[in-house]
């Protein structure tokens, strides 16, 4: 928890000094994207048959080719210079059919590749073919500028770690000038009054009972803040004892540094497309690693945004994505599964009591409730942690205020009609359709 | 007024010179308090730690251990690498297969969860033997057995399957070209792949000679019908068309001929509308052991072994013959009765036998043809008993002889299982090879030179043909848990084949039985029908000559060996489930015993006697039969016939059993040549044994509230206020009924709306036989307890089966002594005498759960709200709130609430399934396991009515009626028990809620509960 709030402090914190620095920062993405521009316009001048091919490529061969790394198919950069014009249209337009005349090449690269078959694309033309050979063939030039414009973006980034240091020592210059400008103000104070003549010694008060002494004497006084700090200290450990057990903002270090906020927030994945089990089942399920490959067969690296102060970046995360390969036993060189796993023990975070029956597919499908509910903005979580408290209390409240979804739902067709006689509302809460008896969780 | 007066205790109060008192008076303690306790250790040691000190400890420990306990444990979660697509985590998943042990047959549903098999259930839509017993239901627990073999051994020693083979086929290859015999029993096996198998095994070492041996014979009746229709198969029967149903010691709900009867006597028990007149069947029963048969039965007729023969006999004269046959009065009376019944119901009569003799057995054929039984289906036998018991003993013989040069076993343990186990034993160990399959170590595969692990049946593949065109395929349900192999594989490897059993079956299906049909719809089914019109066999009963029916003299006792419903054979003696279920007759759990009738044992000086806590003690009697000799605990047995003893099979085993499971004695010993009568003399012994019986009130003693019945005469004809009465109470000096809500003093729930759940219990076919106990055990993850816990009638059986006997010769009888008793004197003299049960008692049984009281005691009493009731109609039980008072126990007029007097699981003291990670796979994860010092009781199974409302929710359906199930009432095979929503009212249970023979329990107590009963119709003429 306390983590939690911290962060959220500290981002505050940013925010507010980045205000500060606005104008710099700004001036300094705005040479940044000349940069750039500078660097697309290159690309521009070199070829608009580039460009053209590297949106074919985009749209058709990078599902299963990259231009520098062996992938589903293998890498295609300056594969123009290892095969014959005439034969990669061939290739691209009717793989299989080259494969099955017995074309050597062609059966030699079906064969490297266990036998998996290259998808046709009779709809691109041998003019398509040459914009995705001319991208693939395609070097970028410049170094010099690239070099430059990662410099640039470095200070840009590590900008807001300096500035905070930067603030720190410009903040304690100006506490000491404010100090010694109240020292000075106030050895001139003392001249003036010297010079004016005016006695500055100070005047000797009567003696009074101390504050204490007659806090003690009143005894009224002391028997209510006795009763005040039993009563309070009782109220703490009251607080205490009632939160033995309850895990709230439980984030445990997991064995892949797994983030919800680049899947679910960044990238906008369903939480039911993993988590497929919440729709038929009591559990959500942690998904299976195969899940994982779906994507992750083709994104082998990370290349999203950097969180340099937790020191969440690029590599950082490519190496965790590595873990998966592990895991799985994916072999990225060949980009086949060797068979040998080690499944993933992952700490589980939401744990609720045996004697408690909870069922997902209940609350995810009839309910038609939101994950974010109970499991709170996870899209919003780098490193996932409970949300919720998960006591009977929580869930009570929520069975008292949530309306039963009945609309279009045969099965509560007659029971909803006579509950809403019976208590003359038109919508129904969970607790009225008996959503509070003890069997229908405890059992 | 105050006054001086000095008060004394004692007289050296006076002496005022006296320093010690003095000293006394000042100290408030006679001795130092010893202070210094903690800082210095040598005073510590010396100093008696006073009260105070151990509050001190108590206190600093207690916190340091709460402090300590606020950390919580952390739980790793770790997913599928690839998860396979049909399974879906908290999803279960059902699976066809087929049970085939030898001794239990039949298609079975499994429930998986995860991938882990953990309940069984019958399935509905097979045509044959789709029924699960007791037996099967508790199969699953023998899945998960921690001493199953892990794997191949060779003499003693594990070995791997490569070694094993090399070894075994190097000794089967020496003997075959010496060419010397080698034998393989084998139990009943009727699986037309593993018999290809089997012949191609064969026709590679012909020296093999193959031998089937069923453990408990039927071989009597297989002869007879091979004899007359040509095969050797059981003639079926189907109780559902009979309307007169005669058996002369045939145990027909109990396990005679394989069992399986249940479902269909149970149609014919209930009393149908017809024409304006309820018609039942007329079941008469000639016994000598008190059976679940005869529990049942209108008239039971205790007789020796030696009259059920002539009785036979009788019948088969008046019937058939011309000839008068003679008989003892009292029999004559009864065989006339049933007789005259059998003659009225022409084609609806059967008469079925279990008697081990092959001219009886064509008797009954002849009868049962001559009767032109619409019951007796010849044409379509079962094949679920092969066994041939001249083979057997020939094997035996030449086993002890040693002209054979080798024995392969499979699946039987013939030294355990035989009456010269320990001569076997011996030969067995002189043998060249010897090769034992086996998924337990047993008596046999210990004296075997190689040990072959087999998989459970849930781990295997098979297929059986039950009868003539009806087959059953058998699929793993769960990899093998241990390096085994089926047998059908390793006989096909040893044969040099390449190919697997599973290819061998899908091949032979695809190839002869399914014909256009589909292989995975057969497999998904689990089973496959394939009935060709068989041609009409009429056998030639001219020759049976009735007089060479061996009737031996009836001087001196007569042994008579059976199966008990929950041991049958023996195979699953390991199985804590099984051992743990009482005897649906004798309530008897952990244990066989000698039953014998009260006169007997009277005579004998046999007693039974009731402990100071109530647990049953008996009497040892030494028990000879030829020259074996067996110290043997006594159970007199109402309904024993006099002159006559019975002892179950199944006990006694030793090896391959943990501790706990080494009960009982080993009743193979006296099945000499497979006869399961024999000539015994019984003596009394000394020391007393101790049973655990969970029912120590036999009698019923006249309480007509809590079993009602009546007769078919009775019911036909007056009406349901006389046979069904409903209690009355006087309000203002005016009677009202005590549903009445004129009486009522609770505050009615509406239940109008929603679900209004209700179970019905028909006792009228409840036939006893106890799967619904295994069942609920399955479900609800109910722990067992042990011997010494159940004689301190600490069960935790969430449903039990109580049993009744009268006292007088009737039920009806017991109401009337009750009613005519005058005064304080006699009460006292006659409520003693009735708590006797009598020679010959009609038996009730009442399968008892929770009620479910919509009146509930036990929830006004919970001083913490743990029991509350449900708008559902189900009284709620939430454990983590019970904080173990025991009230709700003590105010429940049922008795139906469970207490956890200790942990049950993970912990060394009760040692069964649930204290091995092996053994918890089995529990079922939608269900809690209850800890130390909480009440617990029938849920209903809560957890399958709201899967079930949560399906439909899913789906956005109405419930159909039908759907809904508790455990109890899935495994009732008989259709006795039935649930449902009482606000469906076009339900079934809607309908028995009305029916006239509705009941509730206890009815006078006013606690309207949810389940109900349905009043017992016997068809007996006795008013």
């Amino acid at each position: 928890m306390d983590k939690v709030t911290n962060s959220i402090k500290r981002n505050i914190l940013i925010t507010r000094l980045k205000s500060f620095f606005l104008p710099f920062i700004i001036l300094i993405s705005v040479l940044l994207t000349q940069k750039i521009v500078a660097q697309e316009v290159v690309i521009a001048d070199n070829s608009a048959a580039v460009q053209a091919g590297k949106k074919l490529f985009n749209a058709n061969c990078a599902a299963c080719h990259k231009l520098n790394k062996r992938a589903v198919g293998p890498a295609l950069k300056g594969v123009s210079a290892k095969y014959d014009k005439e034969w990669l249209y061939t290739w691209i337009k009717n793989s299989t059919a080259m494969v099955k005349s017995g074309d050597a090449q062609a059966v030699a690269i079906y064969e490297e590749y266990n036998g998996s078959v290259m998808t046709s694309f009779p709809q691109l033309s041998n003019l398509d073919i040459d914009n995705i050979l001319a991208y693939t063939d395609y070097i970028p030039p410049a170094p010099v500028a690239t070099v430059k414009a990662v410099g640039s973006s470095t200070s840009q980034m590590s900008g807001a770690g300096v500035s905070n240091t930067l603030i720190l020592i410009a903040l304690s210059l100006v506490f000491a000038i404010l100090v010694t400008m109240l020292f000075l103000v106030q050895r001139t104070l003392m001249r003036i009054a010297k010079l004016s003549g005016v006695d500055i010694t100070p005047q000797v008060k009567p003696k009074r009972t101390p504050i204490w002494l007659a806090f003690v004497q009143n005894q009224f006084l002391v028997m209510t803040s006795v009763i005040l700090l039993l009563l309070s200290s009782a109220y703490f450990v009251y607080g205490f004892f009632m939160q033995v057990g309850v895990d709230q903002g439980y984030m445990p270090v997991q064995p892949i540094h797994y983030s919800h906020e680049i899947h679910a927030g960044a990238n906008q994945i369903e939480c039911k497309y993993c988590h497929s089990s919440a729709r038929v089942s009591k559990h959500s399920g942690i998904p299976s690693l195969n899940v994982c490959m779906n994507c992750h067969q083709n994104i082998a690296e990370y290349n999203g945004e950097e969180d340099l102060e937790n020191g969440y970046t690029k590599d950082f995360y490519t190496k965790e994505i590595k873990k998966l390969y592990a895991a799985v036993g994916w072999d990225e060189e060949n980009q086949r599964y060797t068979g040998e796993t080690e499944p993933v023990k992952w700490v589980r975070i939401h744990n609720l009591p045996d004697f408690v029956y909870f069922n997902h597919a209940q609350h995810v499908e009839v309910g038609e409730i939101t994950c974010q509910k109970c499991h709170g903005p996870v899209e919003e979580m780098e490193i996932m942690y409970q949300y919720s408290p998960l006591t009977m209390g929580w869930c009570i409240n929520c069975h008292r205020e949530t309306n039963v979804k009945v609309e279009s739902n045969e099965y509560y067709l007659k029971i909803h009609e006579a509950l809403s006689k019976k208590y003359g509302v038109e919508k129904l809460t969970v607790a009225q359709m008996g959503g509070l008896e003890c069997g229908k969780c405890h059992y | 007024m105050a006054s001086n007066k000095t008060y004394w205790k004692n007289l050296d109060q006076l002496d005022s010179n006296n320093v010690d008192l003095k000293k006394l008076e000042e100290n408030e303690f006679v001795s130092k308090l010893p202070e210094d306790f903690l800082s210095d250790e040598k005073a510590l040691e010396k100093s008696i730690t006073s009260r105070r000190d151990f509050l001190k400890y108590v206190g600093f420990s207690t916190a340091a251990a709460t402090l300590a306990a606020c950390e919580g444990p952390v739980i790793k979660s770790v997913p599928y690498v690839v998860q396979p697509e049909q399974i879906r985590p908290g999803v279960p998943n059902y699976y066809a297969t087929t049970i085939a042990d030898g001794f239990d047959f039949g298609s079975i549903l499994i429930k998986t969860r995860e991938g882990r098999p953990i309940k069984v259930e019958s399935n509905p839509d097979a045509p044959t033997l789709g029924c699960a017993n007791a037996r099967v239901h508790a199969s699953i627990l023998s899945l998960y057995d921690t001493l199953r073999l892990k794997g191949p051994q060779a003499n003693g020693k594990d070995v791997s399957w490569d070694n094993f083979y090399l070894q075994t086929e190097a000794m089967l290859k020496a003997l075959a070209a010496s060419n010397k015999e080698i034998i393989l029993l084998m139990p009943t096996l009727p699986s037309p792949t593993s018999q290809k198998i089997i012949t191609d095994f064969i026709s590679k070492y012909p020296n093999i000679r193959p031998v089937v041996y069923d453990t408990i014979s039927s071989d009597a009746a297989l002869n007879s019908f091979e004899k007359y229709y040509g095969k050797r198969a059981l003639a079926d029967y189907d109780f559902s068309k009979a309307k007169t149903i005669v058996s002369i010691d045939a145990d027909f709900l109990g396990d005679w001929q394989g069992g399986g009867y249940e479902a269909g006597y149970a149609v014919s028990r209930i009393p149908n509308q017809n024409h304006g007149k309820a018609e039942m069947s007329q079941h008469f029963q000639f016994e000598s052991n008190m059976s679940l048969t005869g529990a049942n039965a209108d008239y039971r007729i205790p007789c020796t072994p030696a009259d059920q023969k002539n009785i036979l006999a009788y019948i088969h004269d008046r019937l058939i013959g011309n000839i008068t046959g003679q008989l003892s009065e009292n029999l004559k009376s009864n065989a006339d009765k049933a007789i005259a019944a059998l003659k009225k119901s022409g084609s609806k009569g059967v008469l079925v036998s279990g008697i081990e003799d092959e001219i009886a057995q064509a008797i009954v054929l002849a009868i049962n043809s001559h009767l032109d039984s619409e019951a007796f289906i010849p044409e379509s036998p079962k094949l679920t008993r092969q066994g041939n018991t001249k083979e057997v003993l020939e094997a035996f013989k030449a086993i002890k002889a040693g002209t054979v040069g080798g024995l392969i076993s499979v699946g039987v343990n013939p030294v355990f299982s035989s009456s010269n186990g320990s001569e076997l034993e011996k030969a067995i160990k002189e043998l060249e090879f010897s090769l034992s399959f086996t998924s337990k170590i047993n008596e046999t595969a210990e004296v075997s030179q190689f040990i072959a692990a087999t998989p459970h049946y849930l781990e295997s593949w098979g297929d059986y043909e039950f009868k003539p065109g009806h087959f059953a395929l058998a699929q793993p349900t769960i990899r093998p848990l241990f390096d085994t192999q089926q047998f059908q594989d390793v006989l096909l490897r040893l044969a040099g084949k390449s190919s697997k059993f599973y290819d061998q079956i899908k091949a032979h299906w695809n190839e002869s039985i399914l014909g256009s049909s589909s292989w995975n719809k057969a497999l998904h089914d689990g089973y496959f029908s394939n009935e060709t019109p068989q041609e009409e066999i009429i056998p030639d009963f001219t020759k049976l000559n009735i007089k060479a029916l061996k009737t031996a003299n009836s001087d001196g006792m007569s042994l008579v060996l059976y199966s008990k419903t929950g041991m049958g054979d023996g195979q699953q003696a390991n199985n804590p489930w099984l051992q743990e279920f009482p005897d649906p007759i004798t309530r008897i759990s952990w244990d066989n015993y000698l039953t014998i009738s009260i006169s007997d044992a009277k005579a004998l000086g046999l007693k039974n006697i009731n402990t100071a806590n109530g647990a049953l003690n008996g009497s040892y009697a030494s028990v000879t039969v030829g020259t074996q000799t067996l110290k043997i605990p006594v159970l007199v047995q109402p309904g024993q016939a006099i002159g006559t003893v019975g002892l179950s099979f199944g006990y006694g085993k030793r090896m391959g059993l943990k501790d706990e499971m080494q009960t009982g004695v080993n009743a193979y010993k006296f099945y000499r040549g497979f006869e399961k009568v024999q000539n015994v003399s019984i003596n009394l012994d000394d020391g007393e044994h101790e049973f655990a019986c969970v029912q120590l009130h036999n009698t019923l003693m006249g309480r007509g509230d809590i079993i009602k019945e009546t007769t078919l005469e009775i019911f036909n004809t007056k009406d349901k206020a006389y046979w069904n009465v409903m209690p009355q109470v006087s309000k203002n000096h005016i009677e009202f009924d005590v549903t009445s809500p004129e009486v009522d003093m609770w505050q009615e729930f509406d239940r109008s709306i929603g679900h209004h759940f209700n179970l019905s219990i028909d006792l009228n076919s409840c036939t006893g036989c106890g799967a619904c106990v295994i069942a609920c055990h399955a479900e609800n993850n109910v722990p067992v307890v042990g011997k010494r816990e159940v004689r301190k009638s600490r069960d935790m059986h969430w449903l039990r089966i109580d049993r009744y006997y009268s006292s007088d010769s009737t039920f009806e009888g017991d109401n009337e002594t009750k009613d005519s008793i005058s005064g304080i004197g006699d009460s006292l003299n006659t409520f003693g005498e009735m708590e006797q049960a009598a020679a010959n008692p009609q038996v009730a049984f009442q399968p008892v759960m929770c009620q479910h009281c919509n009146h509930a005691p036990c929830e006004t009493v919970c001083p913490v709200a743990a029991t509350s009731h449900g708008r559902q109609g189900q009284n709620h039980m939430a454990y983590n709130r019970c904080v173990g008072t025991r009230y709700c126990a003590n105010n429940c007029p049922y008795k139906v609430r469970r207490f956890n007097w200790f942990l049950y699981n993970k912990n060394d003291e009760f040692d069964y399934h649930m204290n091995n990670d092996l053994g918890r796979m089995v529990l079922n994860p939608d269900v809690v396991v209850r800890s130390r010092g909480v009440m617990e009781k029938c849920s209903m199974c809560i957890q399958m009515t709201q899967k079930t409302i949560l399906d439909a929710k899913l789906k956005g359906e109405h419930i159909t009626d039908g759907s809904f199930q508790t455990a109890c009432s899935n495994a009732c095979d008989s259709g006795a028990m039935v649930f449902g929503d009482l606000n469906d009212k076009k339900s079934k249970v809607a309908a028995l809620h009305n029916d006239n023979r509705m009941y509730h329990l206890l009815e006078s107590v006013g606690t309207k509960p949810n389940v109900m009963y349905q009043v017992k119709v016997r068809n007996t003429d006795e008013v």
